[in-house]
């Protein structure tokens, strides 16, 4: 990965910037120029809770190259309380206990070691919430 | 516009073709065509492909396929909407066909997948790289996820799964052309390895070599071609979110439902209409999801519907014939293009051991990504 590439992402990867539609509410991850929900093109910025819910998940056996000694691993989409989603791995936890309806907490990880360009890529990876393993 | 008619058809078989290479897989499907309509030029050539760049470093496919097969000048343009390349390629040839631009319409799909690429790497440019494919996701993943939450949602087990499987692996064992023409047991699906939970390896269509292609030219011109011809009486395409995040209900395939509306309309025919139809199962999960949305089952029917054998040979609307993407196998670009072969094939009543008695319309349904793209075309036996 080139490292401009790397380095646009990083408002939306690293920090969780979002938009909140000033014509319809909705808070999209990252943002863009005009609204999936309405079509506005007016929004403010919004960051993104560190919290959310598991919406849908799976457990990776048969893994990409970058990602092969992590094999098994859960990766799951999070519903922020902005009700944005994201997709992140769910990791310190046994992965067959990730599931739809988790609550989790998103902390910031390196997520991939990009053999080519020697760039650490960092970003957010869930794991599972206070509350949720007090529960379970 | 002009009526547009298929004239004839040819493709490899599908499989681990290591002695053959992307251009020579196009070369022999689309002479096989050439040959059967006896035509001894084309006006134009769409080549569905999804990544030549990526598997096997190959761009440029327009050209290159044209010279392969001594059409050199010919108009030759590659089509890219992932693994529903080859039904965009079929969908541009009948526009260009439909508007009167041209007569004599090529439209094929090839991938070469088994040439050293890394298969899983290259799928997943079919997926958001900057929002999915960065964190780990393959494309078994992003299925599995709609899977898990389709379970969730709808009650759908891992026996329902398993069953979309051993249906179109009973079909395959029927096709010449399959790539894995034998069938399995509930019981060998529900233990082979996990790829991705809750998708299993036989949950999942094979990496194939591959390529498929068919003629087109109007109606009323294609008696001097075949004695037999099909005829396109609708074709729809539709796109959705990219990622499966920004999707509302990630269990609903939004733009497989556009894609088979718009077809319907343009046809002027329903889902109840259609006696045969291939639907893009790339994932046992996909099947349940593309009856649904098309509308050939009901709702409440479709997790169960390869069980009950609704979709089955016999039943009341058999689905995958030809053994689907799962047992016929999954060139990418050449898939789109392969589903219309088979419901041709049944149209015209050559499909033998698998044939739909007196098939007089079926329905083809293409997908590209996890959804993101979906082509579907209603073709009519005149």
């Amino acid at each position: 990965m080139p490292s401009p590439r790397y380095w646009r992402e990083v408002p939306s990867r690293l920090r969780l910037e979002a938009a909140r539609c000033s014509g319809c509410g909705k808070v999209n991850y990252p943002p863009r120029p005009i609204c999936p929900g309405c079509r506005g093109d007016q929004s403010e910025p919004v960051t993104l809770s560190k919290t959310g819910t598991i919406i849908t998940s799976t457990v990776i056996h048969i893994a990409p190259d970058d990602f092969l000694f992590e094999a098994p691993y859960a990766i799951a989409v999070v519903e922020t309380p902005e009700k944005a989603r994201l997709m992140a791995q769910v990791v310190d936890c046994d992965p067959s206990s990730v599931g739809p309806g988790m609550d989790v907490s998103l902390e910031f990880r390196l997520i991939r070691k990009e053999a080519r360009s020697g760039i650490l890529c960092y970003g957010f990876k869930a794991v599972p919430a206070a509350s949720w393993e007090a529960q379970s | 516009m002009r009526e547009v008619a298929i004239v004839a058809a040819g493709m490899t078989p599908f499989g681990e073709l290591w002695e053959m290479s992307l251009r020579q897989l196009f070369a022999e499907a689309a002479l096989d065509v050439i040959t059967k309509a006896g035509v001894d030029h084309l006006d134009a050539i769409y080549v569905g492909n999804m990544s030549g760049g990526c598997f096997v470093g190959q761009e440029h496919l327009g050209p290159l396929m044209a010279d392969q097969i001594g059409m050199a000048g010919v108009p030759s343009t590659r089509i890219e909407s992932a693994c529903a390349s080859g039904g965009v390629a079929l969908r541009t040839a009948f526009f260009e066909v439909a508007s009167g631009a041209s007569d004599l319409v090529l439209a094929s799909g090839v991938e070469k997948m088994n040439d050293g690429a890394d298969v899983t790497n290259v799928l997943a440019t079919a997926a958001d790289q900057e929002l999915e494919v960065y964190h780990g996701i393959t494309f078994p993943g992003l299925y599995a996820m709609i899977a898990r939450a389709h379970m969730e949602a709808h009650g759908t087990t891992e026996e329902d799964l398993s069953w979309v499987s051993v249906k179109n692996h009973r079909h395959g064992a029927l096709n010449p052309k399959a790539q894995f023409p034998r069938e399995f047991t509930l019981e060998q699906v529900m233990n082979s390895t996990p790829v991705a939970e809750p998708l299993r390896l036989l949950h999942c269509s094979p990496v194939s070599d591959g390529a498929a292609a068919v003629l087109l030219c109007p109606l009323d011109q294609a008696t001097r071609y075949t004695d037999q011809p099909i005829r396109i009486l609708g074709t729809g395409q539709a796109t959705s979110a990219m990622a499966l995040a920004d999707r509302k209900d990630p269990t609903f395939l939004d733009s497989v439902q556009l894609s088979g509306e718009r077809a319907f309309t343009m046809a002027g025919v329903g889902p109840d209409d259609i006696d045969v139809a291939e639907v893009h199962d790339c994932f046992a999960i996909s099947e349940i999801c593309c009856i649904d949305a098309l509308g050939l089952v009901e709702r409440s029917q479709a997790s169960g519907a390869a069980a009950s054998g609704l979709t089955a040979l016999g039943g009341r609307i058999p689905v995958n014939t030809s053994g689907g993407l799962k047992a016929k196998g999954h060139p990418v670009g050449a898939t789109g293009i392969a589903q219309i072969i088979e419901i041709f094939e049944q149209l015209r009543g050559e499909s033998g051991d698998r044939q739909v008695s007196g098939a007089r319309l079926g329905l083809a349904q293409n997908m590209g990504g996890s959804g993101a793209s979906s082509v579907v075309h209603i073709l009519e036996r005149i």
